[in-house]
């Protein structure tokens, strides 16, 4: 049996930052007031004190710059971790991205490592409006040379960030800012990691697959408990994005038959899509019923609590979409 | 002192040899381009020779580079090869990015030669990481981003250079100004007269400096090497050059007129002046620049042969190189790939 103790989803990152920074001295974490002030949303509290100021570093906000930075730093000897602290910031970093940090492995012929690893936060439900509280994740995992994963639980937050760091290649870790304190148990092993690409089955069940990411994990397994004795959810946590690990879907799918995929992303063109298609592709013949998405239906996250609320999917949205299938 | 001294003699015929090499190339490379051997888009650096070579040749081969669309001068000043240079112009799988880079991105991690790059202003930012990881790791390196008086306007360059600036790192940023963005003068790029002034809004030295003088241009840098590994942080160089073609090959350059170019080319190239000061200083003699010619010469038809019978990819190479870590998309996508990864048919 792995020890575990019970953290919360930002203790879990924190945790696994810390383990990868005492075990390889050339991780270091950059980005906007994650130093003195500890990241706004807390992750990186504390680090400073462990390690210093040449390991933990405030940057100036200049997201381009840094990121660009990072992607020097990478091929030149050092993993950077590197904190955009809001995924809604990244357009003004994309150059960088897209055409320097994803390309250039490629295009240098193999003959270069990448190891830098990108987090950020995402998700609506604090009344932050459009420019703080949007889902991009689908950008990168559309963007061919990156990989990205949207944890679920402290435990794949912490196996996840991890395996990102330990990467050769460029990972983006989406972190959904609403379940920094969710708790749950969370291996204490400092060479517990979660491979990037693997799905997990959170909740076992015989009727419908649920293929969740993020906060819709746990609003998923809520409404599998408010379903039970009617219809029995099995609930995947996606963890991975890209890759993304199709056969624990198709597995499930050939069981169930029945497939609602809960992405706070815009529906359309995106995460929800792929793993559809994925399933139709390679599972068709298993499906009893038409595939349902439960996602932003492509709006922007609005200020006003009720209209966030009508915007962002929550339990209610997986326990109807469920009900459209069975 | 940089990796080749400019104090002796060795030192100064080996700069002046880089120079004629990077032009032999590059005329070299005009002509192939002209006759549809090679593909895509070509940006030749004659006329700006003095400043790749003067700056390289100052730095260590320890120290990094970052380059801009206009590559080859810095590839072979930093020490690349012309025949793997050459052969990634022509799409070899023996070329320096087994033919997926092509001219506007060769690139050489193990020379710290960190790419030649498609986008106006990318390369300082990853100067200064390579420069941040030089300082995190303690190691006496600094890294020189390449950029053009165009990329100046960029915002990411800024970014660069402040961060570079408020963390005192180790770099040295040398803006090429050869007078034009694409086809716009720098004139109408720039509200300032001279790009060097840039460098007071970071508080960091900035100097304007002869860019087809090379021996100026190695000065200038060796100093601001210096400065960095004293760690008193970044220089920011302007060096005043030309470039004879045209932005890209096939430009029919109608915002010049050909007295403009001469007027560079015949009055200041940076080949002729330096070749008339080791001559007049007797570095070396008329016969020996003759023999040295004709040595780069037949360097670059070795270079253009070994490219024209290097390997050409498989298709199949298309879907490697994509990442350390393997990704089934891949295969997915297109079905298993050959075991061996290339050569025969591909299904
Ligand atoms: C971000 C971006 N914008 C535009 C271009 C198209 N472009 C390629 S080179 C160039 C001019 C660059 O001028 P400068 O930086 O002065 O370099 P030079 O060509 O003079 O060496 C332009 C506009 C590009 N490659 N990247």
């Amino acid at each position: 049996m792995t020890e575990t103790e019970t953290m919360t989803v930002r203790e879990a990152i924190r945790a696994g930052l810390r383990e990868e920074m005492e075990r390889d001295e050339d991780v270091f974490i950059m980005g906007e007031d994650v130093a003195e002030y500890g990241g706004v949303l807390n992750v990186t509290e504390g680090l400073l004190e462990e390690f210093d100021e040449r390991r933990v570093r405030d940057t100036p906000i200049s997201e381009a710059g840094f990121t660009g930075a990072g992607v020097g730093a990478a091929a030149t000897g050092t993993r950077p971790v590197v904190e955009l602290m809001f995924s809604d910031f990244m357009g003004v970093a994309m150059e960088q991205i897209s055409n320097q940090m994803a390309k250039m492995r490629y295009m240098f012929g193999g003959k270069t490592d990448m190891p830098i690893t990108i987090r950020t936060t995402e998700g609506g439900g604090q009344g932050a409006a459009s420019q703080h509280s949007g889902t991009p994740h689908t950008w990168i995992a559309h963007f061919p040379g990156l990989k990205a994963v949207a944890p679920g639980t402290p435990r794949a937050a912490k196996g996840l960030t991890k395996s990102a760091i330990r990467s050769d290649d460029p990972v983006f870790v989406f972190e959904n800012k609403m379940i920094y304190e969710q708790d749950g148990p969370v291996p204490t092993d400092s060479e517990f990691t979660i491979p990037i690409g693997e799905a997990n089955v959170e909740r076992e069940g015989a009727d419908v697959t649920v293929a969740a990411t993020q906060r819709l994990v746990g609003e998923s397994l809520e409404a599998a408990e408010e379903l039970a004795g009617d219809v029995d959810l099995e609930v995947i946590d996606l963890r991975s994005l890209y890759p993304l690990d199709t056969d624990t879907i198709t597995e499930s799918v050939r069981k169930t038959g029945r497939l609602v995929v809960a992405d706070e992303s815009p529906l359309s063109y995106g995460t929800h899509a792929e793993v559809m298609a994925r399933v139709v592709e390679d599972e068709f013949y298993s499906l009893d019923a038409p595939l349902q998405r439960v996602g932003v239906a492509d709006t922007h996250i609005p200020f006003a609590t009720e209209l966030e609320d009508e915007v962002v999917p929550h339990t209610e949205d997986v326990v109807e979409a469920v009900r459209r299938v069975v | 002192m940089g990796s080749i001294p400019i104090d002796t003699t060795d030192g100064r015929t080996e700069i002046l040899r880089r120079m004629l090499t990077i032009r032999e190339f590059e005329e070299t490379a005009s002509d192939m381009f002209a006759d549809g051997e090679i593909p895509g888009f070509v940006h030749l650096y004659i006329g700006e020779e003095a400043v790749g070579v003067g700056a390289c040749s100052a730095l260590e081969e320890s120290d990094y580079i970052t380059s801009t669309h206009r590559g080859h001068g810095h590839s072979i000043a930093k020490g690349l090869d012309p025949k793997l240079m050459m052969a990634e112009l022509l799409g070899s799988v023996e070329g320096y990015n087994n033919g997926k880079g092509g001219s506007m991105h060769i690139a050489d991690v193990d020379a710290n030669m960190l790419g030649a790059n498609g986008i106006v202003g990318a390369g300082p930012p990853m100067a200064t990481g390579a420069a941040l990881s030089a300082s995190y790791r303690d190691a006496d390196e600094v890294a020189l981003g390449f950029l053009g008086d165009g990329a100046v306007a960029q915002g990411q360059v800024h970014e660069a250079i402040n961060l570079a600036a408020t963390w005192d790192l180790p770099a040295i940023y040398v803006v090429e100004n050869n007078h034009f963005g694409e086809g716009t003068p720098v004139e109408d790029q720039h509200n300032v007269e001279n790009l060097s002034e840039t460098a007071e809004a970071y508080d960091i030295p900035g100097f304007t400096v002869d860019g087809m003088d090379v021996t100026a241009v190695y000065e200038a840098v060796a100093e601001a090497r210096e400065r960095a590994l004293a760690g008193d942080g970044p220089t920011f160089i302007e060096a005043e050059t030309y470039r004879y073609r045209g932005h890209f090959e096939g430009d029919p350059q109608a915002y010049r007129t050909d007295e403009d170019v001469s007027e560079w080319r015949e009055e200041r190239d940076p080949i002729d002046s330096f070749e008339e000061r080791l001559l007049d200083r007797g570095d070396i003699d008329e016969d020996e620049l003759q023999t040295m010619r004709e040595e780069v010469v037949a360097e670059i038809e070795a270079a253009v042969d070994f490219a024209r019978d290097a390997e050409r990819p498989a298709p199949e190479d298309a879907y490697t190189d994509m990442f350390a870590d393997p990704a089934p998309e891949i295969e997915r996508f297109v079905g298993d790939l050959r075991a061996d990864g290339r050569g025969g048919d591909s299904q």
